[in-house]
């Protein structure tokens, strides 16, 4: 499914998309510094870097959302003014983005028909709009049921709504803004063959991801962006990941954990048939089971919504006890002895919640009033009636340093720190205090390259200390390269448990889609 | 014909009248919200629509112009909600109450100024009024029993703008469901972003919206003051505009639903007025002010659980801006 053979695409040899020094900038933030781009007709070209790199501006100037400062934008050979979305539809760009724009409560012919309808009459437009989603689905193997509700499908499915919309609005570009982050690896395989079906039929599409792998399965060219600019462009074929890694981060970066075998001792953290019930009594968690041993990382790997946030609630005493029991350094808490989050504390727990924005930090707080939350309490930075500011300050001086926070500057405030230096605060927060048992839930979402390598020697070397440390990440390059031990969770249980070394996408892709059981929940029955 | 009979068919002819302006301002308000715009404001547009057309029709001496200013006006209103709204992304809750401030204030000082009346407009006759209108062959089966009597009695004898309000909502249904401009007006109030990466003017969208609901405020504030009533007296909205929300809401933004909430509102109205100083089996004479107040306590009640979750549009109260 790699680049075969690309140059026989008809005789008009210009290029799909051509992008002449593009100049975009925010505020006095220079978004895209005189980018160019060419993205040749029936390919697939990926483009990849960091969080901020310019991605996303870039495709947003393509598809009308804004409109560049200056530069030049060549579709098909023509030079052309995208001023919004409608002038990008009619110029044959379709854009797939990362958060669906899909109504929930429309079906699926409705959605795939909205601001394209036929006729003023919805029948009339429903009719012809019907025959067309026919004759795409066929043509481009891309089978989805009209009447079904938007919002009851798997999301692999609605993925494929959106491919559809695009593809019946004529697009003959296809955008795909981080397709695959809400994706099972089953999902992810089947997208590719939509892609490459696509390409086969003279579709150019545009993958833009941080994720390296994609870019090698599945990408022709590949152009790399970091800080605004076009940093390179490479025959995927003729280009490795370490080389991609490097282009993007501009200096040399360890993509596998570097880490020993691990040594596990006694059980640190266990958790005894756990089953928690939402207020309208849908089993969050099912009879869970698990235990975290000193000295190893065990990872949760799932789509995200399978009961792992109600499993790091329950664990970490922020959600109370329902049924069965939790024991944390051999304190059992259940019904009768119900702790809180700050007991759980007490117990030698540390949490790097999953979502830092919402569980982790108060982004309009300071990063040094960041830096005690959890732990504003202790007397260290407590005088006798006043906080002792000047020992909260140094203690967040001091993380600033150890764990490479950037800019160190405690008084900034948490919103004004890119999505790493928030996340090394917050696990630098945690790991101080060198806890027992350590909660790290997505410990590198939304953050670089850069930052993952040193995130994830810090959780290895507080398991290397003798320290129990569970992982819940839904990214599963993740989950296999740094935990010793993987559990899977599907829809509240736990569906399967394997030692990282056997472990690979194939087989957690599975049992992540409880392919094992009824496969109705990954969308292929639907087919 | 039992004394019963005749009971309950003036009480269900008086629900009718009582019910119309409810159901143009829960029309209305579902054009606006469906949109994703909060019309709070439904109140204030009904308020100035009925001084407009009052105040026109005095002059003019015709009802219809006064219809036509009353629309004229309550449009203006709609798009003075909608530039704060849309175009300036302002607060919707915020807005709307300041254009129900402004018309209330607004509509007395000017009949001050304009009719030297304590704000009100001069009392009118003839042309200047919708009267009641027979439907045809009304006369020839008043005599029929029951059938004849509900004909004649519940149906006809309408004044225009009656029959306007209750044809406005097979209208609008049609318009909201089978219609493209309904279609994306339901996908606007849901995901605005989806409209506008789809190639459709949100803006442009929204501003329909609130200028459909504009019209159908208007037409309720001309039955109010050249329909129901002989003029324009201040505060003569009394709180429908917030009760047409009220059953839009218990009618979770649907047309059909909407209308069945207004009727049942408009059908506790006729009742109070039917059982002031009735004495009742059992209970005895109710207060007056305990049963005027039933309609909103019952409002509150409802809305607190009785009808289930009532899901409003997705992106309702949320200005749209492209910044991601």
């Amino acid at each position: 499914m790699l680049s075969q053979d690309n140059t026989s695409q008809g005789t008009d040899r210009s290029p799909a998309i051509d992008l002449r020094k593009i100049n975009k900038s925010f505020g006095p933030v220079k978004a895209n510094k005189n980018v160019d781009l060419i993205v040749a007709k029936g390919s697939i070209h990926g483009i990849i870097g960091e969080n901020g790199a310019g991605k996303s501006t870039l495709m947003s100037i393509l598809y009308g959302f804004y409109e560049a400062d200056s530069g030049e934008i060549w579709v098909n050979g023509k030079l052309t003014s995208i001023h919004s979305s409608k002038d990008a539809i009619a110029t044959g760009i379709g854009m797939v983005h990362q958060h669906f724009m899909l109504i929930d409560t429309f079906t699926v012919l409705e959605n795939v028909m909205l601001g394209a309808e036929q006729s003023s009459s919805l029948k009339q437009s429903k009719k012809s709009a019907r025959a067309e989603l026919q004759r795409l689905s066929v043509e481009f193997g891309l089978a989805v049921d009209p009447d079904a509700i938007t919002g009851d499908l798997a999301v692999g499915l609605q993925q494929r709504v959106e491919i559809l919309k695009a593809l019946y609005r004529g697009a003959e570009i296809l955008i795909l803004d981080e397709p695959t982050g809400v994706l099972t690896p089953q999902e992810v395989q089947q997208l590719f063959d939509i892609l490459s079906a696509l390409r086969e039929r003279g579709v150019s599409v545009m993958l833009i991801t941080h994720k390296l792998q994609e870019i090698i399965a599945i990408t022709d060219e590949v152009t790399v962006m970091r800080g605004g600019t076009m940093v390179a462009t490479r025959e995927t074929a003729k280009t490795n990941k370490e080389e991609l890694a490097e282009l993007m981060v501009g200096r040399k970066v360890l993509l596998e954990v570097d880490k020993e075998s691990a040594n596990p001792q006694q059980v640190l953290l266990e958790a005894v048939n756990l089953t928690l019930r939402d207020s309208a009594g849908v089993a969050r968690l099912d009879d869970v089971s698990l235990q975290v041993r000193a000295g190893e990382i065990v990872g949760i790997a799932g789509v995200s919504g399978n009961g792992q946030t109600e499993l790091l609630d329950v664990l970490s005493g922020i959600s109370a006890v329902q049924q069965g029991s939790v024991v944390l350094n051999g304190v059992t808490i259940d019904k009768d002895n119900v702790l809180n989050a700050k007991d759980f504390r007490h117990l030698s727990l540390g949490h790097v919640a999953e979502d830092r924005h919402k569980q982790g930090m108060v982004t309009q707080f300071s990063a040094r009033e960041c830096a005690i939350m959890g732990f504003q309490d202790e007397p260290e930075f407590n005088g006798r009636l006043l906080m002792d500011n000047a020992a909260v300050t140094e203690h967040c001086t001091n993380l600033m340093q150890q764990f490479d926070v950037r800019p160190n500057n405690p008084h900034l405030k948490a919103a004004n720190f890119s999505g790493g230096n928030q996340q090394k605060l917050c696990i630098a927060r945690e790991i101080e205090r060198q806890p027992k048992v350590l909660l790290v839930g997505q410990p590198t979402r939304g953050v670089d390259i850069g930052a993952i390598e040193f995130i994830h020697q810090q959780i290895v070397s507080l398991r290397d200390a003798g320290n129990a440390v569970l992982v819940v990440s839904v990214e599963l390059e993740e989950v296999m390269s740094l935990c010793d031990r993987i559990l899977v969770m599907f829809e509240g249980r736990i569906v399967g448990e394997m030692a990282a070394v056997d472990a690979d996408a194939q087989k957690l892709g599975l049992l992540m889609g409880n392919a094992g059981g009824d496969n109705s929940a990954t969308g292929v029955a639907a087919q | 014909m039992s004394d019963f009979m005749l009971i309950a068919i003036s009480t269900l002819d008086a629900t009718i009248r009582v019910s119309t302006p409810l159901i143009l301002c829960a029309m209305a308000g579902l054009f606006s919200e469906r949109s994703g715009i909060v019309d709070i404001g439904l109140e204030g547009k009904m308020l100035a629509g009925a001084f407009a057309a009052a105040a026109m029709a005095a002059v003019t001496g015709s009802a219809w112009m006064g219809l036509g200013a009353a629309i004229g006006v309550s449009i203006c209103m709609a798009l003075l909600h909608g530039f704060a709204c849309i175009t300036h992304k302002g607060n919707q809750v915020v807005s709307g109450l300041a254009i129900n401030i402004l018309a209330s204030g607004l509509t007395v000082t000017l009949g001050i100024a304009w009719f030297h009346q304590g704000g009100q407009t001069p009392l009118l006759s003839g042309d200047a009024r919708f009267f009641s209108i027979d439907l045809p062959g009304a006369l020839a089966v008043a005599d029929v029993p029951v059938l004849g009597a509900i004909y004649t009695q519940l149906i006809s004898g309408h004044n225009a703008l009656v029959y306007i309000a209750f044809m406005t909502v097979p209208v609008t249904w049609w318009l909201v469901y089978q219609t493209r401009f309904g279609l994306r007006l339901r996908a606007v109030g849901e995901n605005p972003q989806a409209v506008d990466t789809a190639g459709i003017s949100v803006f442009w969208l929204r501003y329909r919206a609130v200028i459909c609901a504009g019209i159908l405020c208007g037409i309720a504030g001309a039955y109010l003051s050249i329909a129901q009533n002989a003029s324009f007296i201040r505060e003569m909205s009394a709180g429908k505009g917030y009760i047409a929300l009220a059953a839009l809401i218990f009618g979770k933004w649907r047309p059909k639903t909407a209308l069945l909430a207004c009727l049942l509102f408009g059908f506790l109205e006729a009742l109070t007025v039917r059982l002031e100083g009735v004495p009742l089996p059992l209970i005895g004479e109710v207060p007056a002010q305990l049963m005027q107040a039933t309609p909103y306590i019952l409002t509150v009640v409802l809305l607190a659980g009785f009808i289930g979750k009532a899901i409003a549009p997705k992106a309702i109260g949320i200005p749209y801006s492209k910044e991601r």
